[in-house]
């Protein structure tokens, strides 16, 4: 490998001699082939293309030539300046895709260096189950209802047939607001929320109620003072219990998957007549009741059978006073505790995960369940 | 409730071979959930033993051990090679030559408790001598089952050692239990849970033998006089409509109950008492009727019911003393002494005991509502309240008392009195005219007419035709109170039928409109945050009454007007919140107690704030839709409770790393983050410094408002003294936002301005201005002198130091122009930046450097 020719004398080189000129182009063919680097090439042009290079001189020489050897000396030297100037070209292109090439080496990085600056947030898997639900009916032509949290005890109760002396208005279920005959209590379920959207609104009426309700447990496993609830209420002229099948059917889907079978059966209720209660088969075991390891699946408990809830026609003294007339209008409702949604859906072992507010909990989730 | 198979065997006919976990699913089919399985969980070998001798030893644990030999019969052959058991035992309720039962290695104790021959007190047991609790008998642990005892020397003089003891006490037999709802009273008895499985199984003909069904005798004079006085009915419902009162005379009350009584009260979870005990608890079990005996010794004059007089008091059965409530409906003798509280408890001193000869029998019919105020009011809750809560058959009494009186004098040696009471002010209940068609059409099937009138004649209900082919006219029978309705009737056709009949139809609305913007923008807001690094956490609202003073929430705040609970789970937190971040930082110290360093934490929830003094919230009729005036006043009442958005940060909110040091959370990104909400929202807001909102810090608090300013809420550091008095680390910040008041306010088309597409044109200015003055003013004075081609102001430096006049500091800015039809020169652009600087100092005295 040579290095820039620069001790090369060009005065040497006479543009009537084709045997120099044939070698001046040789040498500078040569020392641009030799040429490793940018730098290199760029010293290499200087001395065999510059101003001062043989050809370059030689190109001079031509004037003073005699005008029959111009036209000859001239394609010699023209051919000869031709090709130094594309092999300069050629090795400059190639010598910059190496070096572009070796950038890009050389900024290599360990991509797998740990490089989080910020935690993510997360939202919390309740809200999450929530969104999910209430958007698949929205999804289907339903409406998100809300109300307040501190209800008046006559939606609460009184307008839901859960009359005075019924065991779900004592002190040791339900939150009273001190004085206790304030007639206000912190709701027990969403139910209030289908009194007022019922006093408020003309059937058809087709709402979901999500929200935070309340009772006097203390926490432990299976039980929070603070809970979720999530609500169906469909009121319209010619609903079922085939309808209200229909819509749990749908909420079990959206919830567990799309192959999910449910059975009703008969229940008490004092806001329907008539009453069901929805078991759907077991998404884990799919009803057979074995786990993997072969004993009880332990979702299920082994029945094969998940409850979901509650749910039946609406008592026709649930719409009378809520003014809507029972020999126009039928309707149904369901509901159920989201955080048991949570449990099953997620295996989430207990309450306390879910109302403790550890950052662990709300970040395995994400931003969709 | 439980029915042991064999009971409900003698009252319907169980499909061949129906173990209880059938009967409990045929039950299910009608309507009732099924509870638990008893019984038929114990595997032998399991048998009569005599125990032939033992030897009594103190343990040094202070145990007394009996080592015994028992005789097993067969049974010891094959394990002890011809001698009689060994066995150790921890009771000491025997004698040598007493019958007992022993379980011998092998078998298996209800609860998979395995029996093997193994060492105890130093010596080889092989098996166990029981008691009943072991075997599940009952729940009596106190000593080991003596079978004289238990079944009565002539029954134990017929058994051998050796002969199996678990067809001796009935262990095979299977009890279930239902649960039964509130609306299906008569449930709650053997009869009706027959009943209900004779329905499930298709109601055949001759399927159901009625134990009500027993001939009673006429009412006549010669009975106990009883009188209903009820000054004060509930509701005008009487406190008892029917009292069948019975006497029976010259029973021997030391004698046993029957064994297969106690052993069927047992299955029943009842433990046997004493024979007139015993026989009103089984005549409850078999009919629903609760029942109560009287020594009739201890009365004086007739059976007088009444309400309860103020001040009265009764010490009840469990012994306790009760102050008696003017509603309470009590039974008396001769109106004076009072022997109980009705259907719900009865008295010390008119209990039937050992010397007990002649006995009174109520059997009667109390106010469903009357009874479980009592009940509740006394937190009393026994068998025969549980009952008449639900609804007794009032026309079952007769039968009950009849059943009651043969059983004792069968079983007590007594005779009865000629003479019959019953009150009976019973109506039948009204007839309803049902719309055969009405069941299909709320139940969704076509329920032929025949079908409908069949299931309801069934269920016991007098059916009859009227002029028109699609009503009859329908009479519930008396143990179905419960059935008033076309929904009622409806229900009872459907589980009939079946609920699994009922096909399944997705229902179509005619279309909504989707979430509303407060729902949406409640989902940007707390996924803005999400995305800014906070995690979502849910707490508990209840707060301590002093949480406002830690908070240092000055005196006539309105945060200080907390709602109160009236029944708090804890005393220590009686209060509802009046901001989401005085309940997020329980939160947040939790996860910091757990090792969380660095916690950021929000939450969009409730407060609740009474807005002055709370109003009574009325309580309407609830017969129709209360008039408009009556629901404003119930909307009126309910307290104002917005939504807000908290959020805390302790610790880094950047991380340390390769890259370098991590950053501390700071008041800055409080008001970043509310910032960054209302950007969400594309909603303006504007920040002031506020010194006097605890429990921020009084120099690190932004106070965030809408251009018109409306508060949004307030961002910074909280309060040192707050800090500490909460124990949460040093330098946490917060921030709440009134998330109701943005989503109020980018409930709006934004309006969208052109921009340019020529080059913007950039000039830094340095100004020189007292540290006291805020930097938003400085760049508000800016913004005013700068014209309309100001596009942005960026403060890219903030400095303080030695090289700046005492008091000072600089504030280098980066002003961004553009114009909309063409490139600005340099001269226009100094023009404006000189005319920003010029108002600037005028504002605010900044001198340009």
């Amino acid at each position: 490998m040579s290095g820039p020719n620069t001790d090369y004398d060009p005065v040497e080189v006479s543009a009537l001699d084709p045997a120099a000129i044939e070698a001046a182009s040789e040498d500078a063919l040569a020392a641009i082939a030799a040429a490793t680097s940018l730098d290199q090439l760029k010293a290499v042009r200087i001395s065999h293309q510059g101003e001062r290079s043989p050809l370059a001189l030689a190109n001079r020489e031509i004037g003073a030539l005699p005008p029959s050897a111009k036209a000859e000396a001239g394609k010699r030297v023209g051919r000869a300046r031709a090709g130094v100037a594309a092999a300069i070209a050629a090795r400059q292109t190639e010598l910059e895709a190496e070096r572009d090439e070796r950038i890009l080496v050389e900024e290599r990085v360990d991509v797998t260096v740990p490089a989080t600056r910020r935690t993510p947030g997360a939202r919390h898997p309740i809200e999450l189950v929530t969104q999910r639900l209430a958007d698949a009916f929205v999804g289907m032509g339903w409406e998100v209802a809300e109300g307040p949290e501190l209800e008046a005890e006559w939606l609460n109760f009184d307008a839901l047939n859960l009359g005075p002396d019924h065991p779900a208005r004592q002190m040791q279920d339900t939150f009273f607001l001190d004085p206790v005959d304030s007639g206000l209590v912190l709701r027990t379920h969403t139910s209030p929320v289908q009194v007022r959207t019922m006093l408020e609104q003309e059937p058809p009426i087709y709402i979901v109620a999500p929200g935070k309700v309340f009772r006097t447990d203390d926490l432990d496993a299976t039980h929070t003072p603070v809970f979720h609830q999530i609500e169906c209420l469909a009121i319209d002229k010619g609903l079922t219990m085939a309808h209200l099948r229909g819509a749990i059917d749908a909420f079990v889907r959206i919830m567990f998957g799309e192959e999910i079978r449910t059975r009703v059966r008969c229940s008490y209720f004092p806001f329907t007549e008539p009453s069901m209660e929805t078991d759907f088969v077991c998404f884990a075991c799919h009803g057979a009741g074995a786990g993997d390891a072969g004993g009880q699946c332990r979702v299920c408990g082994g029945s094969g059978w998940i409850e979901l809830g509650g749910s039946g026609m609406v008592n026709h003294k649930v719409l009378r006073a809520c003014g809507i007339d029972p020999d126009v209008h039928s309707g149904f409702a369901f509901g159920l505790g989201i955080e048991r949604a949570l449990m099953l859906r997620h295996g989430v072992q207990g309450m306390h995960e879910m109302v403790e507010g550890d950052i662990r909990f709300s970040q395995q989730f994400g931003m969709e369940v | 409730m439980r029915a042991p198979l064999t009971w409900l065997a003698e009252y319907t006919d169980l499909a061949p071979g129906a173990s209880g976990a059938d009967v409990a699913a045929s039950l299910v089919s009608v309507g009732l959930e099924e509870e638990d399985l008893h019984g038929g969980d114990l595997v032998g070998p399991l048998v009569v033993g005599r125990v032939l001798a033992f030897d009594e030893q103190k343990q040094k644990n202070g145990k007394t051990i009996r080592f015994c030999v028992v005789d097993v019969g067969p049974h010891g052959q094959m394990l002890t090679e011809g001698r009689a058991q060994e066995i150790v035992c921890g009771a000491t309720n025997f004698a040598v030559g007493d019958l007992v039962v022993v379980v011998l290695p092998g078998a298996v104790l209800p609860g998979g408790f395995a029996i093997s021959a193994r060492k105890t007190y130093g010596q080889i047991s092989n098996g166990m001598i029981c008691s009943e609790a072991e075997i599940g008998l009952g729940s009596d642990h106190d000593g080991i089952i003596v079978l004289s005892r238990l079944l009565g020397p002539e029954r134990a003089a017929d058994l051998t050692p050796g002969d199996d003891a678990i067809a001796l006490l009935g262990l095979a037999e299977e009890t279930i239990e239902a649960n039964v709802t509130p609306d299906r009273g008569y449930c709650f008895s053997v009869r009706g849970l027959a009943r209900e499985y004779w329905h499930s199984q298709g109601s055949p003909a001759g399927g159901f033998r009625d134990p009500a069904a027993v001939t009673t005798p006429e009412r006549n004079e010669r009975g106990h006089e009883v009188r209903v006085e009820d000054a004060a009915p509930i509701s005008a419902v009487p406190g008892c409509d029917r009292f069948v009162a019975r006497v029976v005379r010259g029973i021997d009350a030391t004698r046993p109950s029957p064994a297969w009584m106690r052993r069927r009260l047992t299955q029943m979870g009842m433990r046997p008492i004493s024979l007139a005990v015993d026989v009103t608890n089984y005549v409850m079990f078999a009919l629903g009727q609760p029942l109560h005996a009287y020594d009739l010794d201890t009365l004086s004059g007739p059976i007088v019911v009444r309400r309860a007089r103020a001040g009265e008091r009764l010490t009840t059965l469990d012994g306790v003393e009760r102050v008696l409530d003017v509603e309470d409906l009590l039974i008396t003798d001769a109106g004076q002494d009072i022997l109980g509280v009705a259907g719900v408890m009865g008295g010390a001193a008119s209990e039937v005991g050992s010397s007990t000869t002649d006995v009174l029998i109520e059997a009667a019919h109390f106010d469903p509502a009357s009874i479980a105020r009592s009940s509740r009011r006394h937190q009393l809750v026994s068998e025969a309240s549980k009952r008449f809560e639900r609804g007794v058959d009032p026309q079952v009494a007769p039968a009950a008392a009849q059943l009651a009186v043969e059983l004792l004098t069968a079983h007590g040696g007594g005779e009865a009195d000629d003479g019959v009471t019953d009150v009976d002010d019973t109506t039948s209940p009204a007839a309803y005219r049902l719309d055969v068609t009405q069941p299909g059409r709320i139940v969704g099937v076509d329920y032929p007419r025949e079908r409908v009138v069949q299931i309801l004649r069934d269920l016991g209900c007098e059916v009859t035709a009227t002029g028109d082919e699609r009503h009859v006219e329908v009479r519930a029978p008396s143990w179905r109170p419960d059935l008033v309705d076309g929904p009622d009737y409806a229900e009872e056709v459907a589980r009939i039928e079946g609920y699994n009949t009922i096909p399944s139809i997705t229902p179509t609305p005619t279309g909504g409109r989707g979430l509303t913007h407060a729902q949406k923008a409640r989902r940007v807001v707390a996924n803005a945050l999400a995305g800014a690094g906070f995690t979502e956490v849910l707490t508990y609202p209840f707060v301590a009454e002093d949480l406002a003073d830690r908070l240092m929430i000055s005196a006539g705040d309105e945060r200080r007007h907390a709602v109160r609970l009236a029944n708090p789970l804890s005393d220590e937190r009686p209060l509802l919140r009046t901001s989401v971040v005085s309940t997020l930082v329980d939160a947040l110290r939790r996860n910091v107690s757990r090792g969380h360093r660095d916690v950021a934490l929000f939450e969009l929830g409730m407060v609740f704030r009474p807005g002055g003094p709370l109003d009574q919230a009325p309580i309407p009729s609830v017969l129709t839709r209360p008039s408009d005036e009556a629901l404003r006043q119930v909307y009126a009442a309910v307290p104002a409770q917005p939504r807000r958005a908290g959020i805390v940060a302790s610790g880094h909110i950047e991380h340390a790393g390769w890259w370098g040091p991590g950053r501390p959370a700071d008041w800055s990104d409080m008001v970043v983050a509310v910032r960054s909400v209302a950007a969400a929202l594309a909603v303006p807001v504007l920040v002031v410094g506020d010194h006097g909102h605890r429990p921020w810090h009084p120099g690190r608090c932004a106070r965030v408002t809408l251009e018109d300013g409306t508060l949004v809420g307030h961002a910074g550091e909280l309060h040192p003294k707050v800090l500490a008095a909460l124990d949460l680390p040093a330098r946490t910040v917060a921030a709440e936002i009134d998330i109701d008041v943005l989503i109020a306010a980018s409930d709006r088309a934004v309006q969208a301005l052109p921009f340019s597409t020529y080059p913007p044109a950039l000039t830094d200015v340095a100004l020189l201005v007292r540290s006291d003055v805020p930097a938003g003013e400085v760049e508000a004075a800016l913004r005013a002198g700068a014209g309309d081609c100001l596009e942005a102001v960026a403060l890219f430096d903030v400095y303080e130091g030695d090289r700046l006049e005492a008091g000072h500091r600089s504030l280098a800015y980066r002003l961004t122009f553009r114009a909309a039809d063409r490139t600005l020169t340099t001269d226009e652009v100094n023009g404006f930046r000189d005319a920003a600087v010029a108002v600037a100092a005028q504002a605010t005295g900044a001198v340009q450097r």
